[in-house]
């Protein structure tokens, strides 16, 4: 009977990251929803509180941050939703490749279909802040590694939620708190470097969070799902 | 005959009801097993319980002698899970779909254009799955299953939405299946006739 091999660990990343990267392409809308979010929060501040330049160099990495983190969490809830409702989790769960492995292919997905969009938008938004030019590299670094580290930890919050019916609540109870220290270290990060002091503490900080997320989030995730399928 | 599934001591809890207390059963090569029972028995329970989808409050069970729970790779290579959630992407066409289980499991890809000839649905590879029938997308779950290059099939309530034909050709399939050394359990109210060797297990 056994004439197929069985597909590689590769194999797997790349067929689960193919799938859903075509499904967000199918269905723009959920992807731009953060994004205008994020955009839209962002520019209304200087709207609100009047364009004196000191008052948004002031804001400025506080407002982008905090859209940024918002953005972040409104996308996290649909990370596992369509996979529930349609049986595919099902599928996930019972095939041969290890689940962390497709856990972390959605988490990756989901942070290339939202958190990339946000980072990539950055610029022009801290230029209505008047933000200096070499704030702008670093702006960008800290919310590379803020987004990813989001990512994973919404991955697990998704996970442990998708059974139930309200979910969306209790996710955001799960994970602002341990995403405050990303909060606190990314808008401060860049405050600093607005300020021009030295700002590689705060991006090691993020750095070794998002590290730690990658190693172990897939793995709580995984096992999340199988609870929540049940 | 090779014994390759085996149910000892099942107990199973939802809330506070028990839907089965001390089940056993063993499947072999060639053989199918067809739970019955009314709505509401825990047919779909007992299927879930045995994919390794729900955990089990008693019991065990084991796959070519050795645990599922040990050892859920070994296992789940082997056997491909149909239900009446398909686990397909709507938004997707029918080719895009299958070539994602691909990624998943061993699949004879070699065989593609042929299974979807037999099943019908040659013509609709290139249409999103939303658009095809609740009969149409229940085919190409069991493209899923030809496809796949596995010993056991877990079928859940296969006969719903098909057509007298589409449900000879299950049953045609399992068959087939059968002859070529695998194995079927299948959950299904309605009663069934086989070639090959059909065992039941009622719950009540």
């Amino acid at each position: 009977m056994s004439a197929a091999n069985r597909p590689t660990l590769v194999a797997g990343l790349v067929a689960i990251l193919r799938r859903d990267l075509l499904l967000a392409f199918k269905r723009p809308g959920d992807v731009l929803n953060p994004l205008f979010f994020f955009a839209i929060v962002s520019t209304l501040f200087p709207l609100a509180i009047g364009p004196a330049p000191e008052q948004l160099v002031a804001i400025g990495p506080g407002v982008v941050w905090v859209a940024a983190l918002l953005a972040m969490l409104i996308s996290m809830n649909g990370m596992f939703l369509g996979d529930f409702e349609d049986g595919s989790l099902d599928q996930l769960i019972l095939s041969p490749q290890p689940l962390p492995l497709l856990a972390l292919g959605k988490t990756i997905t989901h942070w290339l279909v939202s958190g990339l969009p946000l980072v990539l938008v950055s610029p022009l938004i801290a230029v209505t802040y008047q933000m200096p030019f070499d704030t702008i590299g670093v702006m960008m670094a800290t919310l590379s590694l803020g987004t990813i580290s989001l990512s994973l930890l919404g991955s697990v919050g998704a996970a442990l939620t998708v059974g139930l019916n309200r979910g969306s609540a209790l996710l955001s109870l799960l994970v602002l708190p341990l995403a405050m220290p990303i909060l606190i270290f990314g808008a401060r990060t860049v405050a600093l470097a607005a300020s021009n002091d030295v700002v590689s503490a705060g991006i090691y900080f993020l750095a070794a969070y998002c590290v730690l997320g990658l190693s172990l989030a897939p793995f709580a995730t995984a096992a999340a799902l199988r609870i929540s399928n049940e | 005959m090779t014994e390759l599934l085996r149910g000892s001591g099942l107990t199973l809890l939802r809330g506070d009801r028990c839907l089965f207390r001390g089940l056993d059963f063993a499947l072999h090569a060639r053989e199918a097993l067809q739970v019955k029972g009314p709505n509401g028995s825990g047919k779909t329970s007992l299927l879930r319980a045995v994919a390794g989808l729900l955990d089990l409050e008693e019991g065990q069970v084991t796959w070519r002698g050795q645990p599922t729970l040990g050892h859920r790779q070994a296992y789940c290579d082997e056997l491909v899970w149909f239900a009446h959630r398909l686990g397909f992407k709507a938004d997707l066409t029918l080719v895009d779909n299958l070539r994602f289980e691909a990624g998943l499991r061993r699949t004879r890809m070699d065989r593609f254009d042929e299974v979807l000839e037999r099943l019908g649905l040659g013509r609709l590879t290139r249409l999103p799955l939303r658009s095809l029938s609740a009969g149409q997308q229940r085919r190409v779950s069991l493209a899923r299953m030809l496809l796949a290059d596995a010993r056991l099939w877990l079928m859940d309530e296969p006969f719903t939405n098909l057509d007298a034909a589409g449900q000879a050709l299950v049953l045609e399939l399992i068959d087939a299946h059968l002859a070529e050394g695998g194995a079927c359990m299948l959950a299904s109210h309605q009663p069934i006739v086989l070639q090959g060797t059909l065992k039941s297990l009622v719950l009540q």
